[in-house]
């Protein structure tokens, strides 16, 4: 009984570090379309190519979601890893949580439409570039925590750098807005958008800092 | 089997219901109370091992304890394990960590000064020498253990979910392992000083197979312990977990393996005719505390770590045990040997 009990437990260990994975992919790729819908849009503003970005990022979201509470309920219902699994829910919520910024910044953009000057695209697709290789880095950090927990430094200070180079272009975008000619309503505007996209980095920065704890206490 | 022995042997069985109630804890208590394992699961594996260790191997270590003091009485045999198991109790409740063990060497030694038997002191000696060996070996086995595992994860580079699954089945058959040790090692202090004056036959089964009154004692004693692991070990393996260092799954693991080790070294004649067979110096088989070589292997991990975490208070406490407990089963038992004797008008040595 004992036997066919780990065999079982062995099966659903299998399913739920293939829906780890899953998460894991759905967040990489949502930060893929974020870059490509922002680019998108500063080409050619709130086209249905976007609006097809904006749908693919909606539906990644839903789904990272339903795997979230899936993986949360095994979790707890079978009580896997249970010295772990409270660090674990909260690492998944709080990646959750980027996938969430994504989400509204691109409803932002549908919503309000706001109007970039061209000579300002350059620094908001590099602020979106920095944002997202934080992502990218938080992602492969969170990977390494599940199967190789001495490789998450490796990833981690990436992160640090990102989201550094992220608030340097974001100060020196909304210096750029603020010394512009631009009517306030609008420097308003632009503004939010550079903090909406900069806080992309800045959550995957605290989600970076979790998971620092969260290695220690798993390390031998 | 007349009522008079029955009740006689009624001490040791309640000596062998605490030690299930009490060191089941050692070889499950983190897996339990860390809900690695389920209670039952562990209960289980538990009561069937210890039965299986002491039955098999459980006459090694009860040579050694009839050598120190071979009680020729039952009613003699029912008052060393009446205050083995007393002082058990009152240690308990004293809230000091005790072993079945030293209780009942104090109360062996209790007898052969009541029945002016001189001790054996060589056997004593060698007894008191594995008592402050034996949590030594636990930490370097721990240590070692411990250092394998490390090198072995580092690279094979696990999901954390299928270690996790590993760590469980690892858990279970350490576990299994730890409780025939236990089995094997601890039974003489349930049933040893009733061996020279048991009171079965030895039953011969067809085939030439069968069962020594020995190992009668020793399976009744077995079904005593696994009725302590059953019906009360529950609780104290709830109230395991902190008791010196916090231990994640894997340090668990290796602590009882470490104790496992040290409880089957300490008890294994198939070991002891290897190691004849090759001229090499053996082991000597004596009953050690279960509970000191858990505190020695998880001290080992502790210390290896650096030491920071260990709560040494704890570590004192037990020290202290080694000294109490044997003294005042000892004296518990000189006393109740008077009283039996003189009270009671019973034979309590030939």
């Amino acid at each position: 009984m004992a036997v066919s009990k780990q065999l079982s437990l062995f099966r659903r260990t299998r399913a739920l570090e293939g829906e780890i994975d899953e998460f894991m992919d759905n967040l990489s790729q949502s930060a893929l379309a974020f870059k490509r819908a922002v680019q998108i849009y500063l080409a050619d503003g709130c086209s249905p190519e976007f609006q097809e970005k904006l749908s693919q990022v909606n539906e990644l979201e839903s789904q990272t979601d339903d795997l979230r509470r899936g993986i949360e309920r095994q979790l707890y219902a079978q009580t896997l890893i249970p010295e772990s699994r409270g660090d674990v829910l909260g690492l998944l919520e709080n990646l959750d949580s980027i996938l969430n910024l994504f989400e509204g910044a691109l409803w932002g953009f549908s919503i309000e439409t706001p109007e970039i000057p061209e000579d300002m695209h350059g620094d908001y697709e590099s602020l979106v570039d920095q944002a997202t290789h934080a992502v990218e880095c938080i992602v492969l950090a969170s990977r390494a925590f599940f199967r190789n927990i001495e490789a998450v430094g490796d990833h981690m200070h990436k992160v640090m750098f990102f989201e550094k180079e992220a608030d340097k272009v974001s100060t020196k975008l909304k210096r750029r807005i603020f010394e512009s000619k631009l009517d306030l309503a609008q420097k308003l505007h632009l503004s939010h958008f550079v903090e909406t996209i900069d806080n992309v980095a800045d959550r995957a920065e605290d989600v970076a800092d979790r998971l620092a704890i969260y290695t220690i206490k798993r390390q031998f | 089997m007349e009522f008079a022995t029955l009740f006689f042997l009624s001490s040791g069985l309640f000596l062998g219901w605490s030690l299930g109630a009490n060191d089941a804890a050692n070889v499950f208590g983190t897996a339990v109370g860390a809900r690695m394992i389920r209670f039952s699961t562990a209960a289980m594996i538990c009561s069937i091992f210890v039965i299986i260790g002491a039955v098999m191997s459980g006459a090694g270590t009860t040579h050694t304890l009839g050598r120190l003091g071979a009680i020729d009485t039952l009613a003699g045999a029912f008052m060393a394990a009446l205050a083995a198991a007393t002082s058990v109790y009152l240690m308990t409740k004293a809230g000091l960590p005790v072993s079945t063990t030293q209780a009942i060497v104090g109360a062996i030694v209790g007898w052969n000064l009541f029945s002016v038997t001189e001790t054996d002191h060589a056997t004593l000696s060698t007894i008191l020498g594995t008592w402050l060996i034996c949590p030594l070996i636990a930490a370097v086995f721990a240590v070692l253990l411990y250092r394998l595992v490390v090198l072995f994860l580092s690279h094979a580079q696990l999901h954390m979910l299928r270690r996790d699954a590993y760590t469980r089945l690892a858990l279970v058959l350490a576990g299994a392992f730890g409780a025939y040790s236990l089995g094997a090692n601890n039974i003489a202090n349930v049933m040893g000083v009733f061996v020279p004056a048991s009171p079965f036959e030895d039953i011969v089964l067809i085939g030439g197979a069968g069962l020594t009154s020995a190992q009668q004692l020793f399976l009744i004693g077995g079904l005593a312990i696994a009725a302590g692991v059953l019906t009360y070990s529950e609780r104290v393996m709830m109230t395991v977990g902190g008791g010196l260092l916090p231990l994640s799954p894997i340090a668990a693991w290796v602590a009882v393996m470490a104790h496992s080790i040290v409880l089957f070294l300490f008890a294994s004649r198939g070991l002891q005719h290897l190691l004849l067979s090759y001229d090499l110096p053996t082991i000597p088989l004596v009953p050690v505390s279960s509970s000191q070589a858990v505190v020695g292997a998880v001290l080992g991990i502790g210390l290896m770590q650096g030491g920071r975490t260990i709560r040494w208070p704890v570590v004192g406490s037990v020290v202290l045990g080694w000294v109490v407990t044997p003294v005042v089963a000892g004296i518990v038992c000189y006393v109740g040997l008077f009283f039996l004797q003189n009270v009671f008008g019973q034979e309590v040595y030939l």
